[in-house]
């Protein structure tokens, strides 16, 4: 499924929709971030994965505006690969992004937050959710169908005075609204405060609440967390259903490795903001730098396993 | 440059007084995020209350040794004022702590304009003079037509508010209560879990503020001689302005602050124009807020996602 | 002032009542004493040039005693241990008020207040005699009006504004300067005849004195709106004061503390009421009364604030509505969403100050007169007390908040009867500002959510559920 049969590429390298090269993020003294670079695959899902304190949330910061990176490039690829001479020529001439008819090169560290989701199309979740706990289930989805519908209410002249252009795009978006809230399964609570939820049906309706935003990649900070064995799996289904249906490709955090090995076509990993392993999940998953991190044995420890193993520390190479 | 010199000594003398008045605001800001509104109107009675005391000393009890009076004021003054202050926070802000954040706010505009009326109807609104004191000077320069003088007034002024600040920057620095504090202004919550009587390190905090407004109001009073029921709003603005020009939370800022709004609002009058320095006064605020949130002396708040 | 001490016994059948109850009222007494001493216990008079002191031994007594048994009465009542506290956290009397008598209360408000003119009139038995209710009518209204427009900002948007006068008075020194500018009045006059701009000024420059306030709003949001919280409050605080400062001392341009006055009235859209022959009591065949300007304003007034209440319902079901509400309960998630949050914080301010302005230009048309003096800080203080206490974003709420505030500020004036009982020294209009302070405190210490506390959802599937105020967030901004 990673791997594209053409040229027998991985798809993160064969057909990127984002790609991060030597994205540095420096809080004072602390680097959190240190020279990652990774690509996300077109119609992938993606792990990024990484003890406590890695720096994860930092980088889905980064590409979604909230933090300006001390230095990197963040580039996404609307519609097919960008090709290098693309990519150079945007940097060159200093705009935030240059989009053709079928294909699009957004520099994200250019642009601002409200710009990475509005223009970019690059939607998230947040680690310790954040609903309009005091609007309603169907109200959180339209607030994020926000751009769509200021244009169709005329930037609020149409909308004033009800005309019936206006009416349509209104009915639109809460079919649309309605369509996500079947997806997530969350129908029967369309009118109760989103802040009366319970915990896993509000992971639900934030992500729920990002797909309205119509997003081409969905980035999602820890969606399993709080959620019992059975809304795990739902969620790995959902997921799935996403990608399938919508061709949303997805880039996620979580530490539940269950989660993480069941769904994800391409994992990478962080500690101490460092790129420590990137490839498939089997491969991920047997590299010895990442038990090491995740079980927490010292760096000694790490390069004698690597020696006797005589492990290609490549990262690119690991997937192969 | 005689000129120059004279207005440097005004400020300084009118920039103390801001600051005493700016630590209250930066304390009770840094440990409950309120901005307290009614503290310039705190510093109001305080004015009220020591020129009462003042009358009580000099014309009733018949002492005529002016620093002897002055002693007795100061200390008189801080009493009262910190009881109305934290019977202020008793009443109007602790059962709101915790609550809807605008609700404190709005009690204490509520409060300010209680206690600016609460003046105006006890004791009139009339400026209330007194008989100028100590009125000796250190003339420092003289160049015939221009005498740059140095009141003792002033010197009083300064070193009072010196001497306060050494204490207090002990206390809050090195003693229990100071670690208290800081610890509430970092985590209310954890410092209780902890055993920190919170309800008790504010209402100190309260109290602490009340007695620096009050030593502000005391000396405010003996330097320009006279109390108004409407002199709180004003140098309240302004004093807060001083603590976050010094970046509020900070207590070096706030008198650091105070200062340079004390000489930025002389040198406004004395070069500019006199009718717009509260202008300057409050731009200062605006572009300070704008420009540079956590102020001169601040920590940069960063927001984290 | 009453302190409640913190050590209330645990609520046992026999508990002592008594004893606690007095040892209480005689600490919070003493405390009392020490708050009052100073500034009730002694006066300060000015006697033959200097000052000197009088002493009111009585008057604190009273004052004193007044808490003690106060606070004694309530120990022994109210808050006797032995009492069950009340455990009810439910909605609000209000706002189950609002529920029961549910849509029908909008209507009949209205209603209410379009008659109140006519009821006035036939209550007191006829035109002249009702102005005194009219004018309070108006005032309230007004205060309806702003209190609308501010809810926009603070209770929508969740922007703490602090300077909203300055909007206001934007809106009434635009009209008093055009109204009264010569040069206009004589292009005017070669053009249309000579009374041209005397009687159309209100009208042509009520849109514009809403427009220019808007126009200031974005000017003096642009640059604070990326400020939070308390922050936010004091530089508009700050620019509220400057802007005030600067009407006082620009003598040039605005006549400085003297104010603007003979500013031209309202006419019936062109008609001026008069008593000449083209006046309005002559051309409708009606006995000239200066009360039918004053009638007409009141409608002209009722139609500004429902007009701002029509927009702000209709705003808050669009996307820009949403968004206003949806940055007060997450500015990052609506970041995230691709909201650009200072445009949507702009449109908010600007809107909010556009019917300030409106209001500003009302109150010039009115009064007849401009000042400073008008547009202080404590203007802007009461209407912000009005929309937290109708509780935020609720259109009911605030209404009957500035009713109530206004209505009541307007009672402590008329409390000349006091005289009688204090003697003639006492004026009870010094005390306005000071039982509305004391209020202020006294509201938000008992109610700090506000009258309406919950919060009514923009759109709905199958039903219309109210959101409990518990999950309606402030804002940060
Ligand atoms: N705004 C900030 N200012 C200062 N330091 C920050 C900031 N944001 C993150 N950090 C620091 O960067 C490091 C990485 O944090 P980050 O939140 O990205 O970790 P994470 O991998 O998401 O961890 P977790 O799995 O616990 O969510 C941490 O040491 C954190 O304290
Ligand atoms: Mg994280």
């Amino acid at each position: 499924m990673a791997t594209s049969p053409a040229n027998g590429l991985p798809r993160w390298e064969a057909d990127p929709i984002l790609i991060v090269e030597h994205l540095f993020m420096r809080f004072g003294g602390l680097i959190a971030v240190n020279d990652l670079s990774f690509k996300v695959g077109r119609g992938d899902i993606t792990a990024l994965i990484g003890p406590n304190g890695a720096g994860k949330t930092t980088v889905f910061n980064c590409i979604t505006g909230f933090y300006k990176p001390s230095e990197g490039r963040l580039i996404l690829a609307h519609g097919r690969a960008p090709t290098p001479e693309e990519i150079a020529e945007v940097t060159r001439i200093g705009e935030r992004s240059l989009v053709g008819r079928e294909a699009g090169v957004f520099l994200l560290e250019r642009m601002p937050d409200y710009l990475v989701s509005g223009g970019a199309k690059v939607a998230r979740t947040f680690q310790n959710i954040r609903l309009f706990t005091g609007m309603t289930v169907l109200e959180n989805l339209m607030v994020a169908q926000h751009n769509a519908l200021m244009a169709a209410s005329g930037y609020s002249l149409k909308g004033l005075f009800g005309l019936p252009g206006w009416t349509r795009a209104q009915k639109a978006a809460t079919a649309k609204a309605e369509y996500w809230l079947d997806k997530v399964g969350l129908t029967d609570r369309a009118d109760d405060p989103a802040g009366d939820l319970p915990y896993g049906a509000q992971r639900r309706l934030e992500i729920a609440r990002a797909m309205c935003s119509e997003p081409i990649l969905l980035c999602l900070d820890e969606p399993a967390a709080g959620l019992n064995p059975r809304e795990s799996l739902e969620l790995n289904t959902l997921l799935r259903a996403i990608r399938a249906e919508h061709g949303t490709s997805i880039l996620l955090i979580e530490h539940d490795m269950s989660v993480v090995m069941e769904i994800s076509d391409h994992v990478v990993v962080l500690d101490y903001g460092t790129k420590i392993s990137d490839g498939t999940p089997e491969a991920v998953k047997n590299d010895p730098r990442v038990i090491a991190a995740y079980l927490g044995v010292d760096e000694d420890a790490v390069e004698e396993v690597e020696a006797e193993l005589k492990l290609d520390t490549n990262p690119t190479g690991a997937g192969a | 440059m005689e000129i120059f010199v004279q207005q440097l000594i005004n400020g300084l003398t009118l920039g103390s007084i801001y600051g005493l008045i700016a630590i209250g605001y930066t304390m009770v800001f840094g440990i409950i995020g309120m901005v307290n509104f009614a503290h310039g109107d705190v510093f109001m009675v305080s004015a009220f209350i020591a020129l009462i005391c003042f009358l009580l000393v000099t014309t009733v009890m018949g002492i005529t040794s002016i620093f002897l009076a002055l002693a007795i004021v100061l200390v008189v003054a801080m009493v009262f004022t910190s009881l109305l202050n934290w019977a202020i926070e008793r009443v109007a802000y602790r059962p709101l702590r915790g609550s809807f954040r605008l609700a404190p706010m709005i009690s204490a505009i509520g409060m300010s304009i209680f206690l600016a009326n609460f003046v105006q109807v006890t004791q009139g609104p009339r400026n209330k003079p007194i008989p100028p004191m100590i009125t000796d000077v250190i003339v420092l320069m003289d160049n015939g037509s221009y005498q740059v003088t140095l009141a003792w007034k002033q010197v009083i002024i300064m070193v009072i508010t010196a001497a306060l600040l050494g204490g207090f920057w002990y206390l809050v620095q090195k003693t229990s209560l100071g670690r208290a504090q800081r610890a509430c202004e970092q985590d209310r919550k954890m410092a209780a879990l902890l055993g920190i009587n919170v309800d008790h390190t504010i209402s100190l905090t309260f109290v602490i503020g009340a007695a620096l407004a009050a030593v502000a109001g005391t000396l405010y009073l003996m330097y320009y001689g006279v109390a108004n029921f409407a002199d709180g709003f004003v140098p309240g603005v302004k004093a807060f302005t001083a603590a976050v020009l010094g970046g509020i939370g900070s207590l070096p800022g706030a008198v650091l602050g105070g200062l340079l709004i004390g000489l930025i609002e002389t040198f406004w009058s004395a070069y500019f124009s006199i009718e717009y320095k509260d202008v300057a006064a409050f731009s200062i605020l605006a572009i300070t807020l704008i420009f540079m949130p956590q102020g001169l002396l601040g920590r940069p708040e960063v927001e984290k996602v | 002032m009453a302190v409640q001490t913190a050590d209330t016994a645990p609520p046992a059948a026999a508990n002592p009542v008594l004893g606690p109850a007095f040892k209480d009222a005689l600490i919070v007494g003493l405390i009392a004493l020490g708050l009052f001493g100073p500034l009730i216990g002694f006066e300060t008079v000015i006697i033959d040039g200097a000052l000197g002191l009088a002493y009111r031994p009585s008057l604190l007594a009273i004052m004193v005693g007044i808490i003690f048994f106060g606070r004694l009465l309530l120990n022994v009542t109210l808050w006797s241990p032995n009492r069950k506290p009340s455990t009810h956290t439910g909605p609000t009397l209000f706002d189950r008020a609002g529920t029961v008598m549910g849509p029908g209360v909008k209507p009949a408000l209205l209603a209410f207040a379009v008659l109140f003119p006519a009821i006035a009139i036939f209550s007191l038995g006829g035109l002249n005699e009702s102005r005194y209710l009219i004018d309070l009518g108006i005032l309230i209204l007004t205060y309806v009006m702003l209190g609308w427009g501010l809810n926009i900002v603070v209770g929508l948007a969740g922007l703490l504004d602090l300077g909203y006068v300055a909007f206001y008075a934007v809106g009434a020194y635009t009209y008093a300067l055009l109204a009264t500018s010569a040069p206009i009045n004589d292009f005017f006059a070669g053009l249309f005849g000579a009374t041209f701009w005397a009687n159309w000024a209100f009208w042509i420059c009520l849109p514009m004195a809403g427009i220019f306030a808007g126009v200031w709003g974005m000017i003096l949001g642009f640059p604070v709106l990326r400020l939070r919280g308390d922050y936010l409050a004091i530089v508009t605080l700050a620019f509220g004061e400057i802007i005030r400062l600067v009407l006082i001392n620009w003598v040039d341009f605005t006549n400085g503390g003297a104010g603007i006055a003979s500013i031209p009235r309202a006419t019936f859209f062109g008609i001026p009421f008069n008593a000449g022959p083209d006046g309005f009591a002559a051309l409708f065949g009606l006995p000239f009364s200066p009360m039918h300007r004053i009638v007409f304003l009141y409608f002209v007034i009722l139609a500004l604030a429902l007009l701002t209440a029509f927009v702000t319902v209709r705003l808050r079901r669009l996307p820009v509505g949403r968004a206003w509400e949806a940055l007060r309960e997450d500015e990052i998630a609506c970041r995230s969403l691709g909201i650009n949050t200072t445009t949507t914080k702009l449109s908010a301010f600007a809107t909010g100050a556009m019917f300030g302005g409106f209001a500003g230009c009302f109150f010039a048309v009115r009064a007849g007169f401009v000042s400073p003096e008008s547009f202080t800080f404590d203007v802007s203080a009461m209407i912000l007390a009005i929309v937290v206490l109708g509780g935020m974003g609720s259109q009911i709420g605030v209404a009957v908040a500035a009713a109530v505030m206004m209505g009541g500020m307007e009672m402590l004036r008329n409390l000349g009867f006091l005289k009688q009982i204090f003697g003639n020294d006492f004026d009870p209009s010094l005390y306005r500002m000071l039982i509305f302070g004391f209020a202020m405190v006294a509201i938000m210490v008992w109610k700090p959510r506000g009258l309406v506390s919950t919060r009514d959802p923009t759109i709905f599937l199958k039903e219309r559920k109210a959101v409990s105020g518990d999950l309606v967030k402030e804002g940060h901004g």
